[in-house]
């Protein structure tokens, strides 16, 4: 089981480019839409696979048989095993955008009308909880990489600012960081909740959503980069140039900046799991994307719920893909991390 | 003691700039308490408008601000619109709560990431180490979110603990001697949650402290002199250690308060949490203010009561 480091960054560079291609176009790994309604099969659990039929006979392809409500009350669904539908590749289902640009049909997999697949079961709608896992991850995962590119950019910005010309501007800019830090950041992103209007629409929450949680985050990027620019415009290179006539602007461009890129790009991977998180708990709490656009955190919000709390573990699954993406992006920044240091020595 | 004095003034004007700041933002909102009577075809315009003048929320924001930090010097910080009494008395026993939660959650935290920590600091690269880094790996990529719906489900599938609140129904009349037992029944699954989400970044920058000191060329000469291992942790690495650590103290206190806020929500602790989003949704300014607030008043008291630790711990700190 031992890799070199090579086989390993290729690895971690494979699983990230596969997350975010699931971001890209959920519409095509997913089965149905996120808003298909099934009133008939609630809460239905996932629907199994089968590779071998009543006859004995073996299919490489799967076949699935669709759950009916039990007669006799054992259990609230049974397999109907009179009707059968096997699992097709590539299958034209639901139309989906894709980038909102065009709209496509063709799905990863999918079985012939009236069979349904829930491999993730299904919600109190009778709703694809796989579907909804997909179309859910794209907006977490959207309101993350844009809430920390927001954070990066704002902190890059005054960091620069503040670390280049320093004197006043550097103590307002510092002075106004330290704020931002005297705050837990759950409370913080609370009090920044507290300004957007209750009840949105989703697109508008998700916009503005994104838009708060990057403001919320500037300070920490924003010391970082200061301390950089401070070193950066005092060693050999930047006084060389400057003493070459070159403008304040072309030594931060070319001689100071790119000083920073490599600490940035670390921070942002820690900060993307961050500003996800911070998506995830306002939704679960009510104060984020709503019904019936999907999030994992309003996903993750019908646990509250007792019953499908104890229940329906299949609700539990959208927990999963969190955590294996949070363990992807962990994993990148340590991985950074270790470059950014081998560079620096 | 100059030091101590400004250090404190410091944090004095930072609570003021983040009183300032939260106030700013909070006011900003757009809609307030009574939006909802507005909807009402039964209560005329000149009536909301009248309560309006009545809690002075017409004002322009300076003037609520003096107003409120009038208030707040006299133990008030304003006035609760929905649960009409002065936020003040109505923040107390929550923020109790909330204290006892992180700070009974902080000392386990401390208890298990320093000693985990020095022993995967001692046996970097053996098979402990790999095994305690995935680990702590693991549950670094759990969100305390889960955490808390999973420790939810056990207390709700189980029955072994109780499933929220703080005490039994049966358990409010007893003395409080007869009350510790019930109390702490009910305080194991929060602080668990909340000590399963914060120990393993601990272990992980003890662990890292503790190896960086490991590789001082003063350790090699007392492992030179023959002096044992506990000997070299307890005496001469952990001492020098000491600075990063306590630095980490001040800041754990602040990523656990956040925590907190979650696990009370989920676990239905009666602390600061609930009572945040309660008054968020209800638009009840004030008492999302003093909230923020006050959660900004233990985090600066941690920064400052981790900076005199350190003053009083580091020599080298003092002679500056």
């Amino acid at each position: 089981m031992s890799m070199n480091s090579g086989h390993r960054q290729l690895l971690l560079l494979f699983s990230l480019v596969l997350l975010h291609v699931f971001m890209v176009v959920p519409g095509f790994f997913a089965p149905y839409d996120y808003s298909e309604q099934n009133r008939e099969l609630p809460f239905s659990p996932p629907t199994r696979l089968h590779f071998i039929d009543s006859a004995g006979r073996f299919h490489l392809m799967p076949f699935i048989h669709p759950f009916r409500a039990s007669e006799d009350g054992s259990a609230p669904y049974v397999e109907d095993q009179a009707r059968a539908y096997p699992l097709h590749l590539l299958k034209d289902g639901a139309p989906y955008r894709v980038l909102g640009l065009w709209t496509a049909r063709l799905h990863l997999f999918g079985v012939e009308q009236p069979g349904r697949i829930f491999l993730f079961g299904t919600d109190d709608f009778g709703r694809d909880e796989l579907s909804r896992m997909l179309f859910g991850g794209r907006i977490s995962l959207l309101a993350g990489i844009l809430g920390a590119a927001m954070a990066i950019f704002a902190g890059a910005v005054l960091g620069v600012l503040s670390g280049f010309y320093g004197g006043w501007l550097d103590g307002l800019i510092m002075r106004t960081a330290e704020l931002f830090l005297a705050l837990p950041w759950l409370y913080l992103l609370f009090a920044v909740r507290a300004i957007l209007p209750l009840h949105i629409k989703t697109t508008q929450t998700l916009l503005l959503l994104i838009t708060v949680v990057g403001l919320v985050g500037w300070a920490r990027p924003g010391r970082l980069v200061r301390g950089i620019v401070l070193s950066a415009k005092e060693r050999n290179f930047a006084l060389a140039a400057k003493a070459m006539g070159a403008s304040n602007f072309h030594v931060l461009r070319w001689h100071i900046l790119p000083g920073t890129y490599g600490v940035l790009l670390t921070t942002a991977a820690l900060l993307v799991p961050q500003f996800i998180l911070a998506e995830v708990t306002l939704s679960f709490l009510g104060l984020g994307v709503g019904e019936p656009v999907p999030s994992w955190g309003s996903l993750l919000a019908e646990l509250q719920n007792y019953s499908v709390l104890t229940s329906y573990w299949w609700m539990y699954l959208p927990a999963c893909s969190l955590i294996v993406l949070f363990l992807t992006y962990h994993w990148a920044s340590t991985t950074l991390q270790d470059k950014v240091a081998e560079v620096r020595s | 003691m100059v030091r101590v004095a400004r250090r404190i003034l410091h944090g004095l004007l930072l609570l003021l700039g983040v009183s300032t700041l939260s106030f700013v933002l909070v006011s900003a909102a757009p809609g307030n308490f009574f939006d909802e009577l507005k909807l009402n075809p039964q209560i005329s315009a000149s009536t909301v408008a009248s309560l309006k003048m009545a809690y002075g929320i017409d004002k322009p924001w300076p003037v609520r601000y003096e107003r409120w930090l009038r208030s707040a010097l006299r133990g008030e910080f304003g006035y609760s619109l929905s649960y009409r009494c002065p936020v003040g008395t109505l923040l107390w026993p929550r923020a109790q709560n909330t204290l006892l939660l992180t700070s009974l959650a902080t000392l386990l935290a401390w208890m298990i990431a320093v000693p985990w920590g020095i022993l995967e600091a001692l046996n970097r690269g053996k098979w402990l180490d790999r095994i305690g880094g995935g680990v702590t790996a693991i549950f670094l990529a759990i969100p305390e979110l889960v955490l808390g719906l999973l420790f939810l489900l056990l207390a709700a599938r189980t029955g072994w603990f109780p499933t929220g609140g703080m005490f039994s129904s049966h358990g409010a009349e007893a003395a409080l001697l007869g009350k510790l037992p019930d109390l702490g029944i009910h305080l194991v699954l929060p602080v668990v949650a909340l000590v399963f989400g914060a120990a393993p970044l601990l272990i992980r920058y003890v662990r890292s402290a503790v190896a960086a000191v490991l590789d001082a060329p003063f350790i090699e000469a007392a492992r030179g002199h023959g002096l044992s291992t506990t000997r070299i942790v307890y005496r001469h690495a952990l001492p020098a250690a000491a600075n990063s650590l306590i630095s980490l103290l001040g800041f754990s206190i602040g990523a656990l308060l956040s925590t907190s806020l979650i696990i009370e929500v989920v676990l239905d602790w009666p602390g600061l949490g609930p009572l945040v989003l309660e008054s968020l949704l209800a638009r009840d300014t004030y008492v999302v203010m003093a909230v923020v607030m006050l959660s900004s008043v233990f985090l600066v008291t941690g920064n400052l009561l981790a900076d005199l630790l350190l003053y009083a711990s580091d020599p080298r700190i003092r002679t500056v």
